[in-house]
């Protein structure tokens, strides 16, 4: 096996006397996705947060790349390859796809005064890379990115932390808001990423949409790793009940009937 | 119709062909009667384009208004009183509306208030110092400015009926429309307003873009007190109060939203030509001036649920 891209070793959290997250170690594989699966409040968050660098641990450490690092803030972290696509995915609906696409490293050019945005470049680009992960239907990078639907706009914030040299793509719920199809097709440009050599972290609820793609599986439970696992290791229902927090989800299943 | 001023242009032509066909005896579209709505057009405008893209990065700034009085009184006051030479007045005005641009820009980026109280603050405090002051130095709160030819000219020459203030704003436009829609920083102010927690999440330093906003907003509201002041041979404490309400509303009517993250320069000059159409065209009519605000309201009223249809619209897949 490959050297990991990133590891954590024992981290914890917590925020004053919560402990979000107790002795947690992981490591994201580079060509790999991970799956971070927990029940509300179990600390996949938190658990980001730290990979992306807007908290440090408040023991333990975080290894990138091999070497001890403590990211001065999500900025840092990003420079360094990380980046984090969350579920409202952070596009602007009312700017065009180009401009949304190279928003903060703006191509330019011309000299100084006449330095401009090289509208027709970012255009030309963001088309490309929405074109190579499947978007087919956006031909114009003037459209405005509100007139795409959500799995599009996932798409072209996966599309730019990639184009843009992410090493691990951090994925918090990008399945969650959307419809069958547009999830179908977010999995698929989660496949084509690993390809293309990111290392993946995929946070979900969803067990079907983990089980599709994930080649490792981390459970979280009240901030704990209850289960680590590999791809085929365990059956879907054992996931579900893991999930769960051990408590058979059939019954909860039943539980549920009643109810309607 | 995708473009956030279609609905502005609309309103304009209207408007300019009405008064065109109804006064049509009456010279409104005359060189006059042209230079006559641009001149009242142009001193709103050039404060109106640093309010249209603030608006656009989501902040309002009401202080303009007693900004514009400031000015036009740091000049008086130095000048007459003092009996300073006129241009180091004139920079001083200027980095002094620069200053409360500055503090209206700190205060709301540090205390996330909503601007619009802020600088309602800002614009109390700022008339009640210029006052206060004025009492305090020269037991004045108007007073007569000593001008210079090179000052006459630079913001008050003449050709005709036509006030340099139209060449102004000619060129405040152009420099508002090529920063917004050509530059870097242009897209900062669209991503500011249109998401800001996306804005930053890309590294896009929001708070600094607000706060140059601010400060070229309080930079246009001194160049137009100075105009003012230099074009009445007098600072009065009270120049510009009609330009709070006004130039937010002129913005508005060319097709900025009031929630920020969408407009054009375009369509904030076409809202100020047609607010000058309308204040001009009045006169002409030999109606009651009063009716000017029943046309402006209407107008505004009209302007924000057609702003709305037209962002509903902008987002409707082609
Ligand atoms: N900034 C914070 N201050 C205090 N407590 C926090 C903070 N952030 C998270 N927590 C706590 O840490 C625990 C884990 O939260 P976290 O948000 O990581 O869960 P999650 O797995 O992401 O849940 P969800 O599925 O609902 O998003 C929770 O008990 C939460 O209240
Ligand atoms: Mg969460």
């Amino acid at each position: 096996m490959s050297n990991p891209l990133m590891e954590l070793i024992n981290v914890s959290k917590s925020f004053g006397s919560t402990d979000a997250l107790k002795n947690v170690s992981m490591e994201v594989q580079p060509g790999k996705i991970l799956c971070l699966l927990g029940d509300n409040g179990a600390g996949k968050s938190t658990l980001i947060k730290i990979l992306s660098g807007y908290h440090p641990p408040s023991n333990g450490t975080v290894r990138l790349e091999g070497a001890d690092t403590v990211f001065s803030g999500p900025r840092e972290a990003r420079q360094r390859g990380i980046a984090t696509v969350h579920q409202d995915v952070g596009s602007i609906p009312l700017m065009s796809i180009g401009r949304n696409f190279f928003l903060g490293a703006e191509p330019t050019t011309g000299n100084w005064p006449f330095r401009r945005i090289d509208t027709s470049k970012a255009n030309e680009i963001a088309v490309q890379q929405m074109e190579r992960f499947g978007i087919t239907r956006v031909k114009d990078g003037n459209q405005l990115v509100g007139t795409m639907s959500g799995g599009e706009r996932q798409v072209l914030a996966i599309g730019r932390a990639m184009y843009f040299g992410a090493k691990v793509l951090i994925l918090d719920e990008p399945t969650s808001a959307l419809g069958v199809k547009e999830a179908a097709f977010v999995l698929k440009m989660m496949r084509i990423a690993r390809e293309n050599g990111a290392g993946i972290v995929f946070i979900t609820h969803n067990a079907r949409h983990a089980m599709a793609v994930g080649d490792s599986f981390c459970v979280l439970i009240q901030g704990e790793v209850a289960a680590q696992f590999k791809r085929g290791e365990k059956t879907r229902e054992e996931v579900l009940n893991l999930m769960a927090g051990g408590e058979d989800m059939a019954a909860l299943e039943d539980d549920l009937e009643q109810v309607d | 119709m995708h473009r956030p001023e279609t609905g502005a242009a609309a309103a304009f032509l209207l408007t300019y062909l009405f008064f065109a066909i109804f006064t049509a005896d009456a010279g409104f579209v005359s060189v006059n009667g042209t230079a006559g709505w641009l001149n009242l057009a142009s001193e709103l405008g050039i404060i109106a384009i640093p309010v249209g893209l603030l608006m656009i990065s989501g902040e309002f700034d009401l202080s303009i208004g007693s900004t514009v009085g400031a000015a036009s009184m740091i000049v008086a006051i130095g000048t007459n009183q003092f009996g300073l030479p006129i241009w180091p007045m004139i920079f001083l005005a200027l980095v002094a509306g620069m200053l409360i641009g500055l503090c209206n820009g700190l205060a709301v980026v540090k205390t996330n208030l909503p601007s619009f109280i802020v600088t309602l603050a800002t614009n109390f405090i700022v008339i009640g110092a210029t006052m206060g002051f004025s009492r305090l130095i020269a037991n004045v709160t108007s007073s007569s400015i000593i001008v210079s030819d090179s000052s006459k000219f630079v913001f008050a020459a003449r050709w005709g009926q036509a006030n340099i203030s139209i060449a102004w704003w000619i060129l405040a436009a152009l420099l508002g429309f090529w920063v917004l829609s050509r530059t870097v920083f242009g897209n900062w102010i669209y991503a500011t307003g249109g998401n800001l927690q996306a804005a930053r999440g890309a590294g896009v330093p929001v708070e600094r873009v607000k706060i140059v906003l601010f400060i070229a907003t309080g930079f246009a509201a001194a160049f137009v007190g100075i105009l003012q002041g230099i074009q009445w041979n007098s600072g009065n404490s009270t120049y510009g109060m009609g330009y709070v309400f006004q130039a937010p509303i002129v913005v508005v009517i060319g097709g900025i939203l009031l929630t920020g993250g969408y407009g054009s320069v375009l369509g904030v000059v076409i809202g100020t030509a047609l607010f000058g159409v309308i204040s001009t065209g009045i006169f002409y009519t030999g109606w009651n001036t009063d009716w000017i605000q029943l046309f402006l309201g209407a107008l505004l009223g009209a302007a924000v649920l057609a702003n709305n249809y037209v962002r509903r619209l902008a987002l409707t897949s082609r």
